[in-house]
């Protein structure tokens, strides 16, 4: 788009704020417009988070990777990469690193496809 | 390890046992002692912190006895050279000079790896960020901090498709301040928008957790955009869109810095565009801390000019804030950053901030009415406008698509060159994910829709409880990969520059350890073209290998360019085979006094020749400066142009036991002609071997001196002492004989 610069024009409705209310409307309108923004991120995931909440749980980065792949693979990345080690260990009485390298071999999947069933391939 | 000041830093020593280091803190740590006034030598100064214990001060301290003022900024230097074995050793420079942030950039296109990188492959223009290396410097910076007394901040980049697992690697590993901004990726590197602020919240979160120092990126727009003083609207929009986001993701507002950089550089008028825009920006965000960068769009070769420009915008800072000074090095417009223009940068605005102290006690910008504040408001009004605007347009994502940011107008006025983006487009495009109702994630600073409750609802405020913790909670849980690639590693790299680290051959570098750069400077009386091509032919015959111009200015077009090149010298210096004269004795004042005491003595001194130079030979003789006079030695000061016969007539007329010629110009070696002179004459004069002969100036070098016939030459830096030391053992020789 081109445009000549019509400042005088648009900003007739800002020539009566005082500084205070000018600099309070600006952080209102930065706050409006982060704010779908920070809802899409409360409510979505991505390989990296998980990839980074698997390694919080004790992993490499190179394992994470390969069991974060496995989730995505399997359209079983909703639940949470770091939730199916959980669960998995849960209902296996085992720990979580034993769990996460069996996945890491390809284990495991169809008991997690099972619990969780599985069918979120992204958006 | 506790390290010596006249040792070096081992870098193997760094390396040993690298697998069960743990850093000793996390988070951003400002300077101490500020807000105070401060008695440092002779001055009070008002705007410094805490002095360091050992530290390299300014060139021009010993005039002030080494004083070494710290200013109240943390004082930021970026360092990229590829190795960071290499980079250790800069970074300890680095802080001798005051640097207390160390920046590391990384190597070109890691922000687009999928993930992270492992083990120490080199880089290009910074290094691949990984685990063993970010562990690596932190270790050693833990080792110089101790060392010169203040903690160091150690900062890298939170950015890219890998920005969680980055963020949560530098909380593991007490890195302290990162580069993160959602809208960098978007805009500079193409990554899909979605996917850049749902890693982005992640990320931050992290890094609110580790209380680490977060940068933003809004100054790459001032850089991008064709004339850079026209996006001011903009910046401020773009600092206020990532501050505030990482405000809701539960960053505190003291640990959020805005990267400013002062849009313009001379030959604009630079201060009066930039300052207007410097106090908008810090009135507009009052609450968070400003990281006052460089301007960088203008800069050229010129490692004068950046210098000059970085001069001005530090003003800037001061008559403004800055709680982060960063520096530029002054030959980023020309190559990567060699280790002593990080250190040029470091005291440029070491340098510059002790001088302008307490400035703001004098001199107050001209807020209330007047250009500057027609210009402040102008400019927040405009950042309002712009923000209406992506309202109007349906949010952020739909700005983007549409160009709305880096566009060359001033807002609003809309050139239609700025940077577009598609909401489905861009790396990484497809790969953000719903979380479904059962999400969970058993971990430590987790931004977002968490469903912990499902399995125990008592672990929702600490959701690695489940798991008995994290590697957050527990750092023994971290998995630490050593290395991956056995050809590209640091052990293969050590290896290959062994012997200059093990033996006493020595090679100059500027980049890395045996790189065998160096740097000449050149006039050529001739056009600009011309020169150039004859700068790497003069370079090749002065056996320099891959010769480079890395500078030209003309001085005039056909009388002369200055030139500069770099080239790479293919040996190697034995210092053992070096023939090193020994530093000037100096005998204790006390052995001095009593030999003057039980037998005077007296001197006559002048500046010989057309030289109307006084200072020094005045330092060496006046009581005041330390001179010889406070041993009891008479001196008989001539003054300045005194002819030598005049000199050695005085000297016989005093029955004086020597002669003292200060001579400082040097041209076409009359300094040296003039030692010669006296020395015939004293022998013609029958005298020469009962008097005691010395020269001195700043361009003596006193084997030359003593070539010419002197018993001794004094060069820079020779204090009373020194000379009277000389005087003491010459008569003693004589009084042998």
């Amino acid at each position: 788009m081109k445009r000549e610069d019509d400042f005088l024009k648009r900003r007739e409705h800002l020539a009566d704020l005082t500084e205070e209310q000018l600099e309070a409307r600006f952080w209102e309108l930065a706050e409006k417009i982060v704010e779908p923004m920070v809802d899409l991120a409360s409510k979505n995931t991505t390989p990296s988070i998980e990839r980074s909440v698997v390694m919080r749980m004790g992993f490499s980065s190179i394992e994470a990777k390969g069991i974060v792949e496995g989730a995505l693979d399997r359209g079983l990345v909703g639940k949470g990469v770091g939730h199916i080690i959980y669960r998995l260990a849960k209902e296996n009485n085992s720990g979580i690193r034993e769990t996460g390298l069996k996945l890491l071999d390809g284990e495991l999947w169809d008991e997690a496809i099972d619990i969780f069933g599985g069918e979120n391939r992204g958006a | 390890m506790e390290l010596k000041p006249n040792e070096k830093l081992d870098i193997k020593e760094i390396l040993k046992d690298l697998d069960k280091y743990r850093p000793r803190r996390t988070g951003w740590t400002w300077r101490k002692g500020t807000g105070e006034k401060r008695k440092i030598g002779q001055f009070e100064y008002y705007d410094t912190a805490e002095n360091l214990k050992q530290s390299q001060p300014l060139p021009s301290a010993h005039y002030f006895n080494d004083i070494d003022p710290q200013p109240t900024s943390v004082i930021t230097t970026e360092i990229a050279s590829g190795r960071f074995e290499d980079d250790i050793r800069r970074m300890r420079m680095a802080a001798w000079h005051g640097a207390d942030h160390l920046m590391v950039i990384r190597t070109a296109g890691q922000s687009h790896f999928d993930g992270l990188i492992e083990g120490t492959p080199q880089g290009v223009g910074g290094i691949p960020i990984t685990r063993k290396q970010v562990r690596a410097q932190r270790k050693a910076l833990d080792i110089i901090e101790d060392e010169v007394g203040r903690p160091i901040n150690y900062h890298s980049y939170v950015s890219g498709v890998a920005g969680p697992e980055i963020a949560v690697m530098f909380a593991e590993e007490g890195v302290n301040g990162a580069h993160q901004d959602p809208q960098y990726n978007v805009l500079y590197r193409n990554i899909n928008m979605i996917r850049s602020f749902v890693d982005a919240a992640n990320a931050k979160k992290v890094m609110s957790w580790a209380g680490m120092a977060q940068i933003d990126g809004a100054h790459n727009a001032n850089a991008t955009a064709r004339e850079a003083w026209k996006v001011m609207p903009e910046l401020m929009v773009q600092h206020a869109l990532n501050s505030i986001f990482s405000v809701k993701v539960g960053m505190d507002k003291e640990n959020i810095a805005l990267s400013t950089v002062p849009p313009t550089a001379p030959p604009a008028p630079s201060m009066r565009l930039d300052l207007p825009y410097a106090v908008a920006l810090r009135e507009l965000f009052r609450e968070y801390k400003m990281r006052a960068q460089q301007n960088t769009k203008y800069m050229g070769s010129s490692t004068r000019e950046a210098t000059v420009t970085h001069t001005l915008n530090l003003l800037i800072s001061k008559l403004t804030r800055a709680e982060i000074q960063s520096t530029i090095t002054p030959d980023e417009g020309r190559n990567v950053p060699w280790h002593i223009y990080n250190i040029e940068g470091t005291d440029t605005a070491k340098q510059a901030l002790a001088g302008m102290d307490g400035l703001t006690e004098m001199v107050q910008i001209k807020r209330d009415k007047g250009e500057l504040a027609d210009k402040v408001r102008e400019l927040k009004e405009r950042a309002v406008l712009f923000m209406e605007e992506i309202i109007e347009t349906g949010g952020y994502f739909k700005a983007v698509e549409e160009g709305f940011f880096v566009d060359s107008g001033q807002y609003p006025e809309r050139n239609g060159d700025g940077i577009a983006r598609k909401i489905d487009g861009g790396i990484g495009e497809g790969t953000v994910y719903e979380r479904d109702e059962d999400y969970m994630a058993p971990v430590t600073a987790f931004f977002g829709y968490n469903n912990v409750s499902q399995y125990d609802e008592s672990a929702e405020d600490n959701p690695s409880s489940l798991i008995n913790g994290d590697t957050l909670k527990n750092s023994d849980k971290i998995v630490y990969i050593d290395e991956l690639d056995e050809n590209d590693n640091v052990n293969v790299r050590l290896e290959e520059t062994k012997e200059l680290r093990e033996s006493t051959k020595l090679k100059p570098e500027m980049e890395w350890q045996g790189d065998g750069i160096v740097q000449t400077t050149l006039f050529l009386p001739t056009n600009e073209r011309v020169a150039e091509f004859a700068a790497i032919e003069i370079g090749k015959k002065m056996g320099l290998e891959d010769v480079e111009v890395i500078h030209k200015e003309i001085m005039q077009y056909a009388e002369g360019t200055k030139i500069e090149i770099k080239g790479r010298v293919p040996f190697t210096i034995d210092t053992d085979d070096l023939v090193i004269p020994p530093k000037p004795k100096m005998m204790s004042e006390d052995e001095i006094r009593e030999d003057i005491e039980n037998n005077s003595m007296t001197i006559v001194a002048g500046t010989v020749g057309e030289d109307e130079h006084s200072v020094g030979l005045r330092e060496i003789i006046d009581i005041k400066h330390g001179g010889i006079e406070k041993y009891g030695i008479e001196c008989h000061y001539l003054g300045t142009s005194v002819p030598v016969e005049k000199l050695v007539d005085a000297a016989i007329e005093t029955k004086a036991d020597a002669i003292l010629a200060s001579t400082i110009i040097s041209h076409d070696d009359i300094h040296y002609k003039n030692m010669s002179k006296i020395h015939e004459l004293a022998i013609e004069k029958g005298i020469r071997d009962k008097i005691t002969i010395l020269a001195g100036g700043t361009q003596v070098t006193p084997e030359i001196a003593v070539s010419n016939g002197m018993d001794a030459g004094f060069g820079r830096g020779s204090k009373g002492i020194h000379v009277a030391t000389k005087l003491v053992e010459m008569r003693r020789k004589r009084n042998e004989n």
